[in-house]
């Protein structure tokens, strides 16, 4: 039996996950404080997987950047390809707070979302 | 809109937790509730945090930093809480006016029956960490920026080199990553981590940034921009080991080296200051030593979770609301003290009837880090109180006591409280 740490990152509490593997299954998982824990630490021996934040260009809003987060957690070893993605991105005001911004971003079925709300600007 | 020569509640700052402030005043009754800020859009800090992290406690969602505030600011919205914009105080009576200049209003003096304060904190600079060297251009604080890089849209330089291992630092060593520039180093002068440990994994771990403990910045090479940085290890009094330096070529220092809470006018106003904390001395309701004025947020203490700061907000807006609509209470205060590894507690002082209404959070952070269950312990001159049994304590995680009302009787004969980290077993 296989034994690892890591820190549970479903929340900041962030707690330190003891994990105990058997032939890549995730057996027994001590030191969480809830169940979040328990799927963080499956999905980590898996495929590590973490939110993703970052921004796109916005034309005729208040400021040049709209912020984005992932709705779900995103591969962890794609982080980069994603982002030289969203760096290609622009969109324009109006735009709303969780609006989808790309739906279902490179096969993931993670979408990318508005994290703010912008109006329109004249001009 | 129409200013109102006299307001039940005036709240000054539209962070987070000026907006709770204001929500729960209007909840609770007041009827005029006006926010000021100096900025062009309410929000505070949170509009450039555009990480995730916010609202897992009050909301089990985990949000972006503008989502979380956007929440707020509609709900304000939607009461009727008033905003006044790109306007900023300047100074505040002990009889609660509020002289305030406005790009859209000019000079205004404003009648308050309450005031939270609520204008959150600031990052201290180089000129506070004395470090030599000329000075170039190229040292920034990471506050400023996280404003550079994820509200005006440009990059502050290519290779970094970032002091502070606090929450705002790993975090912008991941954002920069993300952006392309190569975080070379985060050092740390003390011998563990100031942030969460959370951040430690997703923001330095997974981009391979190195973290190196008991490190700082000797030396800033460079005479128009920074060219290296000169680092050394430390001992545990601070002092420089020799030998041990390394230079580190980089062209942008980022600082990262702590918050102190934004005090001037409360200073000026004349609301008495915890000096080991910088922030105004406060009761259960958030209170200061001036009746009327309420403080929320980081102007208290610094809050490593969001959440916590609108919780401590919507205490401070509904005593705001209660004090403006004029509801007595009791008014003799029990001191509480820092004992054993706590570096200091907020609030300082309760009420001695204050558990009649409701429990109460008493939040700390401890000197030391102790990687071991441990007790933290309520006491008075006799007896114990109330203990709370925690797996660990770290000086970066705020600690948090929840004193229960069944305490009342022991609490109200006591004269002074005591918190305390204590031995499991003990
Ligand atoms: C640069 C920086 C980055 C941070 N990053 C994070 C992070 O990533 N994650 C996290 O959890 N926490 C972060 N924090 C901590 C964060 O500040 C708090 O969690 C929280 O946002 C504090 O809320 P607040 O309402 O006390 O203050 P703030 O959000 O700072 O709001 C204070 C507001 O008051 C206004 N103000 C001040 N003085 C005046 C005046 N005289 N007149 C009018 N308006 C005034 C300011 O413009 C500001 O909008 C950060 C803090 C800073 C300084
Ligand atoms: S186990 Fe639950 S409480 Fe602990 S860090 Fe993970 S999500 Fe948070």
């Amino acid at each position: 039996m296989e034994k690892k740490n890591f820190t549970c990152l479903g929340c900041p509490v962030g707690c330190s996950l003891t994990v105990f593997i058997e032939e890549k299954e995730v057996i027994k998982v001590e030191g969480n404080q809830c169940n979040i824990g328990v799927e963080f630490a499956k999905e980590e021996v898996k495929e590590p997987k973490r939110k993703v934040t970052t921004s796109v260009r916005i034309k005729n809003a208040e400021y040049p950047l709209l912020p984005v987060y992932t709705d779900k957690p995103f591969p962890k070893d794609r982080i980069f390809e994603l982002i030289k993605l969203l760096r290609s991105v622009e969109v324009e005001a109006p735009v709303k707070v969780d609006d989808i911004i790309i739906e279902n971003v490179l096969n993931t079925q993670v979408n990318i979302r508005a994290s703010r709300t912008f109006v329109r600007k004249n001009g | 809109m129409q200013l109102k020569d006299i307001y039940d509640v005036v709240v000054i700052g539209s962070g987070p937790g000026g907006l709770a402030s204001a929500i729960q005043a209007k909840k609770e009754g007041a009827e005029s509730v006006l926010v000021i800020e100096r900025d062009k859009e309410p929000g505070g800090i949170l509009n450039q945090c555009i990480h995730n992290g916010f609202g897992v406690e009050i909301f089990k969602e985990d949000m972006p930093g503008p989502k979380y505030a956007e929440m707020f600011i509609k709900e304000a919205e939607s009461l009727g809480v008033e905003f006044m914009l790109d306007s900023m105080v300047l100074e505040i009576t002990p009889q609660k006016k509020v002289y305030v200049t406005s790009k859209w209003y000019g000079f205004n003096e404003i009648q308050a029956r309450a005031v939270v304060f609520a204008m959150g904190a600031r990052e201290r600079t180089r000129a506070q960490i004395r470090t030599p060297g000329f000075r170039p251009s190229g040292v920034y604080t990471a506050g400023t920026a996280q404003r550079l890089v994820n509200i005006e849209g440009f990059m502050p330089g290519n290779r970094f080199v970032i002091l502070g291992s606090g929450d705002i630092g790993m975090i912008m060593a991941r954002r920069l990553t993300l952006e392309g520039a190569k975080v070379e180093r985060v050092l740390e002068i003390m011998p563990f981590l100031t942030g969460l440990t959370r951040n430690y994994v997703q923001c330095l771990q997974d981009f391979n940034i190195p973290l190196q403990l008991k490190h700082t910045v000797k030396r800033i090479l460079g005479k128009n921009r920074v060219e290296a940085v000169e680092i050394v290890e430390v001992d545990e009094n601070f002092k420089p080991v020799k030998g041990s330096e390394e230079i580190i070529t980089a062209d942008t220092l980022l600082l990262s080296v702590g918050l102190v809470p934004e005090i001037e006018l409360a200073r000026s106003v004349g609301v008495a200051i915890d000096p080991t904390i910088l922030g105004p001395y406060v009761d259960e309701e958030m209170q200061t030593s001036i009746p009327g004025i309420f403080a929320a947020g980081n102007v208290v203490h610094i809050f490593d979770l969001v959440d916590w700061v609108t919780e401590a907000g919507f205490i401070a807006g509904k005593g705001a609301s209660r004090y403006a609509l004029k509801e007595k209470t009791e008014k003799v205060l029990i001191p509480i003290k820092s004992g054993n590894n706590i570096h200091h507690v907020v609030p300082q002082f309760i009420k001695k009837d204050a558990l009649e209404k409701a429990p109460i959070k008493l939040m700390m952070r401890v000197s030391k880090p102790i990687e071991e269950k441990v007790w933290i312990e309520l006491r008075n001159e006799n007896n114990l109180i109330f203990r709370k049994l925690e797996r660990y304590v770290r000086p970066g995680e705020m600690v948090v006591l929840t004193i229960p009302q069944k305490t009342y009787d022991e609490v109200f004969k006591s004269n002074t409280l005591y918190v305390s980290v204590e031995k499991f077993g003990g």
